[in-house]
């Protein structure tokens, strides 16, 4: 067999010859981000000859380039052929392989998203789909390259595991504990840029969401990199005299709802925040739960509404949508003084006036 | 030559008894899936006869050449075969389609002994080989991996994704056959949306490609001999496919080539008609 592409011993392509420190090439653009993925996967292949991983063109950008660069024979190019390449993984699990397939979260969840049904899930092989850049991380790329919609469509699929790693650590922490998984798993992870959460794997349990601070009054529930958004609102509040409780909700599927009521029954309301439509997310999990469990805190379901982001840099976009530590702190807050007369608060507590402020002062 | 003749003779025997069983599965059902069914009967029974190395007391054995019937909705023409080879027990076709049965109108890998691969949706199939011949050969196995798919699946674009994967990498273990009966449901593909000259787009790919007799078991044979020959002097050349030119219905002479026939029932006369036909098959080829 051919081997597909040829890996510098350390990973890393050719660089230009740039003199000025302001240049960079589409690597350089996240110099310093982190996936985990690559290096933990090429530690783990090491010992385990099953591991192989393919990717889709984005190897690089990906940093999946570690493993190849360790692991040439086991690492598969696929080409920008998405579909393809997860069909193949499937193949490649039935002869006892465990194939970690990488792309961004939008060519896969969304492209592929009757491969992964009905090649992966529906046969239940244990293939895992590393699906980068999730969200609105991809900022000014647009529509075409975020993905909020992934936590919908794949909750409703049968024997799919969905995780939502916050950082580098929670991916690590995720790898190394479901490496003997029977069936296919949905890896949500961020654009490598997010802040440190854990500082050991050792502090993520995979049978139950974590608990970052606590606090008496509000239950803030977060997916993936709004925890770190949410640990910096929790700490705003404090100093407002608003005790929040952060929990990062690390498990999409199958969702904790027993532990998520209990939280939600010790706390007087709950805001829940993802990077995502509220339509069918780590929200609606919540409602849900809350509802089966018969528990009444009011909930407020906080992310994008039924609608395509707009375009701007990533960290513009989070203000705008009121996913930065100012916006959520603000929504809880209100949620916090509303005196809730239904279980859901559907009306938005971060406004369309919230918005156009942001978008004034950036103009 | 005595020996292949008693081979083909064989073989004929087995394309009639398959088709007559698919007949019952279909009463079972009462809705069957005429055309792409005995379009590849001479196929599925040449590979699971005469070709495939599987072991049906062990149907998982690592060991074993895989087959994925990309156009799942065959499945009624294999679960005969299958069952004919003791996958498992005949008395297991008589549950097709019913409620809680392991056999579906598509096959499932989960639930029924033999089967590779789940199929249904097309344009899956030749993705899914591609990752068993990769899986094999990492493996360090020998086994062969065969997809066989209709000519109006190569409307998927995902075919021609892993079509342009296969030759790249060089799986010369890989053998996809088309089903190329020229009919999909609303007409033929001649009309509709053709795909030929099929055999030269696969070669333009990077593949081997030849057209065969697709109800010649001599040719099929022939075909596969050759496959190995290639695979053997060359275990890094390309993947092989065989276009094998077909009849929609073949064995039904009143329904032959007939697109309306992708699906339905011949009841009472009619099909006493069909088994008399079927009956007729091959007696008036020179042996």
């Amino acid at each position: 067999m051919r081997t597909a592409m040829t890996f510098s011993p350390d990973g890393r392509r050719n660089a230009a010859d740039l003199h000025d420190s302001s240049s960079f090439d589409h690597v350089g653009r996240d110099a310093g981000a982190d996936f985990a993925a690559g290096r933990v996967l090429a530690d783990l292949a090491d010992a385990d000859p099953r591991i192989v991983v393919g990717c889709a063109d984005l190897t690089y950008v990906t940093r999946l380039s570690t493993f190849g660069a360790r692991h040439p024979r086991r690492f598969l190019y696929y080409g920008i052929s998405e579909r393809n390449m997860i069909g193949a993984a499937a193949g490649l699990a039935t002869t006892g392989h465990i194939p970690y397939v990488c792309t961004f979260a939008c060519f896969s969840a969304i492209l592929a998203y009757e491969n992964i049904r009905t090649d992966l899930a529906y046969p239940q092989v244990p293939v895992r789909i590393l699906a980068t850049h999730a969200g609105i991380s991809m900022g000014f790329f647009g529509t075409s390259h975020h993905a909020t919609e992934d936590i919908a469509a794949l909750r409703a699929v049968a024997g799919l595991t969905v995780l939502s790693p916050c950082d580098p650590v929670a991916t690590e922490a995720m790898l190394r504990a479901t490496v003997g998984h029977d069936g296919p798993i949905y890896f949500r992870i961020g654009r490598g840029r997010e802040k440190a959460v854990y500082t050991d794997p050792t502090q993520l349990r995979l049978d139950r969401p974590t608990t970052l601070t606590q606090g008496g009054d509000v239950l803030l529930l977060a997916t993936g990199v709004m925890v770190q958004e949410a640990l910096a609102a929790a700490a705003t509040l404090a100093t407002d005299g608003i005790g929040a409780t952060v929990v990062d909700v690390h498990t999409l599927k199958p969702f904790p709802r027993t532990v998520i009521a209990e939280l939600a029954a010790a706390h007087s309301s709950v805001v829940t925040v993802e990077e995502h439509t509220i339509e069918g997310g780590l929200g609606t999990l919540t409602v849900e739960a809350l509802a089966a469990a018969g528990v009444g805190t009011p909930v407020h379901k906080h992310g994008l509404r039924d609608e395509f982001a707009i375009i701007g840099p990533p960290t513009h976009l989070y203000q705008y949508y009121g996913l930065d530590p100012h916006g959520i702190a603000t929504v809880v807050r209100r949620m916090h003084e509303h005196r809730a007369r239904t279980p859901l608060v559907s009306e938005p507590l971060w406004t369309p006036d919230d918005r156009a402020a942001v978008l004034a002062a950036r103009s | 030559m005595t020996e292949l003749l008693t081979a083909e003779a064989l073989l004929q025997d087995r394309s009639i008894a398959m088709r007559l069983a698919n007949l019952r599965l279909v009463e079972v059902a009462g809705s069957g899936h005429y055309g792409p069914c005995f379009s590849c009967m001479e196929i599925l029974v040449s590979l699971y006869y005469r070709f495939l190395r599987v072991r049906p007391d062990e149907p998982d054995w690592a060991g074993r050449d895989r087959f994925v019937l990309g156009k799942g909705h065959a499945c009624s023409a294999l679960y005969p075969i299958l069952a004919d080879l003791g996958f498992f027990p005949d008395s297991l076709l008589d549950t097709f389609t019913r409620l809680g049965s392991r056999l579906g109108d598509h096959p499932d890998m989960r639930k029924i002994p033999g089967i590779d691969f789940s199929s249904g949706s097309l344009g899956h199939g030749l993705s899914i080989g591609t990752g068993m011949a990769d899986g094999v050969r990492l493996a360090g196995l020998d086994s062969r991996v065969v997809v066989l798919m209709g000519d109006g699946e190569l409307n998927e674009g995902q075919v021609w994704e892993a079509a342009g994967y296969a030759s790249h990498r060089g799986l010369s273990n890989l053998l996809a056959i088309v089903d190329a009966n020229r009919v999909s449901v609303d007409g033929t593909t001649a009309e509709l949306l053709s795909y030929e000259p099929i055999d030269q787009r696969f070669a333009a790919f990077g593949w081997h490609a030849e057209r065969v007799d697709g109800h010649s078991h001599h040719d099929l044979l022939a075909a596969y001999e050759a496959f190995d020959a290639r695979r053997a002097a060359d275990p890094d050349g390309p993947p092989t496919v065989l276009v094998a030119d077909t009849v929609a219905g073949k064995g039904v002479d009143f329904i032959e080539g007939m697109a309306e026939w992708h699906v339905g029932y011949l009841g009472g006369t009619d099909r006493e008609r069909a088994v008399a036909s079927i009956r007729r098959m091959f007696s008036s080829e020179e042996q």
